[in-house]
């Protein structure tokens, strides 16, 4: 009886915990299920700019808060995703991206991770074929 | 080339160890305005001593310090006494950023009110087009109105002598 108080009242402790946690819930009402779809898309793909490494989607930064809002309205407004995107990027800069475009300034950032790959599996397979080539001379000589 | 490639793995170790000990020094919360070399975008607000309607054109035509602030905001109570020493020097604009009427007016009444202007933007809307990402925030504003820095935190005396002394000489 007691250990059943106990339970119940430490799960009424718990969510009410949950509940001042989560804050106020935002509720936005879309037009279609794609506008939904699009916005959900956007707040994975957009960072907020307060957080070190948190998609605005995913954060509880007030700035985020704001941010999700201003996606809202401009795709109830009829903006696409790119306009939505250069929105951001005129205000916030690059760092909103999660992927950011591929151009000059971002060349070494895509291509640089599989350029090392490269370069390195040249060397191990020069280094293979040289101690293979001197392993046979060894041989021969033997 | 064998000698070489006895070298190479000193060498990019020592170019590693070249960006860690850069990175030391660096502060990822700091990231650079989109804004730099832009202009204060422009808003319809009010202002919030007198209630009447502010624009962009009201500012200052001389450079001054767009300050973005908020009585929830604690550094802001921090470097609000550097700030009100600065505008002896220049005028400081203020942008009181998500707050309410009365709580910036009274913590103004308490704290002393420095700002050459007060924009009034409880919703955060020139805020977000600045791209503040959250309180106190400071830009540089030359005579015509172009943005040349922002500065994310306190504004004191060494980032006053660092980031924004030099790049008001340039503008003499």
């Amino acid at each position: 009886m007691i250990k059943s108080m106990l339970t119940a009242g430490l799960m009424a402790w718990l969510m009410s915990v949950a509940m001042v946690t989560h804050g106020a819930i935002e509720t936005y009402q879309f037009d279609s299920p794609e506008q939904e779809e699009r916005f959900r898309q956007l707040g994975f793909e957009l960072r907020c700019p307060k957080c070190q490494n948190q998609a605005i989607g995913d954060s509880d930064a007030e700035i985020s808060g704001d941010l999700r809002a201003e996606v809202y309205r401009l795709i109830i407004e009829g903006a696409t995703d790119e306009e939505i995107k250069e929105f951001m990027v005129a205000r916030y800069g690059r760092y909103v991206l999660y992927s950011p475009p591929l151009d000059r300034q971002t060349f070494i950032l895509w291509f640089g991770p599989a350029g090392l790959l490269v370069i390195g599996g040249i060397v191990v397979a020069l280094r293979i074929r040289r101690s293979k080539h001197a392993l046979e001379q060894g041989e021969s000589n033997a | 080339m064998n000698r070489i490639m006895v070298w190479l793995p000193l060498a990019v170790f020592a170019i590693l160890v070249g960006f860690f000990f850069k990175g030391l020094t660096l502060d990822p919360r700091e990231q650079p305005s989109a804004l730099i070399g832009q202009p204060v975008p422009e808003f319809q607000l009010t202002d919030l001593n007198t209630g009447q309607p502010l624009s962009r054109e009201q500012l200052p035509q001389q450079p001054f310090l767009l300050n973005v602030w908020a009585s929830w905001c604690i550094t802001c109570q921090v470097e609000h006494p550097y700030l009100t020493q600065l505008s002896q020097q220049m005028p400081v604009v203020g942008l009181n950023y998500k707050d309410t009427e009365t709580a910036a007016k009274n913590w103004l009444q308490k704290l002393g009110d420095p700002y050459a202007v007060q924009i009034f933007d409880p919703t955060g809307r020139l805020g977000l087009d600045l791209g503040v990402a959250g309180a106190p925030e400071t830009f540089l504003v030359d005579g015509s109105g172009v943005i040349h820095a922002r500065i994310q935190g306190e504004v004191n005396q060494r980032v006053f002598e660092r980031q924004i002394q030099p790049l008001l000489e340039t503008f003499q």
